[in-house]
């Protein structure tokens, strides 16, 4: 009971978190994960256009880990927080082998980003 | 190089040449040979791991050499810029071979290039366009190589990988200074 009262506490943070991050900051951040991702379109990741709201793995297209397709995950704040701060305990198998993002601000930053990027192209 | 593993110190050397006489050194002979027993220890799952690792850094790679093959024949380029652009695709190309052979070593199965990327072409009209596209690509595996180092099983994996991180930092601070920015704007990467 206490566990389960701890993590909504501990998910509510997390939601906060996001609702207060700073969309500019996360853009500034989000090069570090231009080896891998883009906005707009599809490379060694997914692309991250309307990632909040949807599937993980739902990219039509996209080959993704057999880990992150049966993840059953739905990427909103709390979820990518979740992901962000470390991918590969987050769903075990997935090929975004990358330590994470251990700043919870860094994270929320990344995430208010992520919600209100523009999707043309030319941005990538 | 023949192997991600066969960095120049005397343990690599040793290994290089066991490698040339035929032996298949796997992951657990590699940290045995560099004194390592507790990680030649580690179970085929953490081999697995470090493979995952290598193959995503790999995919990657393959990109970044598609990207400047991209940009080497778009006609942007003008010497000397074209000539660094070529010099690094040389270097990723060295990288993705090591990588890959790597992963055979470990037992995975290396991934390959695409038959097409998926690049912003519509964005890039001039030598400064393509110049801050490589520059995005190179910050960014700095990014990923960094998020990479401390997940590896085997430490010498991390120490080649932080190898490679230096070369990506070295492309990253010369493209800048080709874009007319500070090469260098920070004191540590993230």
């Amino acid at each position: 009971m206490i566990r389960v009262a701890f993590a909504a506490v501990i998910a509510a943070l997390a939601e906060t978190a996001a609702a207060g991050g700073d969309a500019a900051r996360g853009e500034e951040l989000y090069a570090r994960c231009t080896a891998c991702h883009a906005l707009a379109y599809d490379r060694v990741g997914p692309r991250h256009c309307g990632v909040l709201g949807r599937r993980a793995g739902a990219v039509s297209g996209f080959d993704y880990s057999d880990a992150m397709t049966r993840s059953n995950l739905v990427w909103n704040a709390k979820t990518l927080d979740r992901f962000l701060a470390d991918p590969m305990r987050t769903v075990p198998g997935t090929t975004m082998t990358y330590a994470g993002v251990p700043d919870p601000k860094e994270r929320a930053d990344l995430i208010a980003y992520l919600s209100s990027a523009k999707c043309d192209r030319p941005r990538g | 190089m023949s192997s991600f593993l066969a960095i120049p110190d005397p343990q690599a050397a040793r290994r290089l040449f066991l490698a040339r006489s035929g032996l298949v050194l796997s992951g657990a002979a590699v940290a045995l040979l560099a004194g390592r027993d507790a990680l030649a220890a580690k179970s085929g799952g953490a081999k697995a791991a470090d493979a995952r690792i290598l193959n995503t850094a790999l995919a990657a790679e393959l990109e970044a050499i598609a990207a400047y093959q991209l940009g080497a024949e778009s006609g942007l380029l003008q010497k000397p810029v074209l000539d660094l652009a070529v010099q690094f695709q040389g270097h990723h190309k060295e990288h993705a071979d090591v990588l890959a052979k790597t992963v055979h070593q470990l037992g995975g199965k290396p991934v390959s290039a695409k038959s097409k990327y998926d690049f912003p072409v519509e964005g890039l009209k001039n030598q400064t366009d393509v110049l801050r596209f490589a520059a995005k690509l190179e910050q960014g595996a700095v990014s990923a190589y960094l998020g990479a180092v401390p997940l590896f099983g085997n430490r010498d994996l991390s120490k080649a990988a932080a190898s490679i991180l230096g070369d990506e930092a070295m492309h990253w601070a010369v493209l800048r200074q080709a874009l007319g920015e500070n090469p260098v704007p920070v004191a540590f990467v993230s």
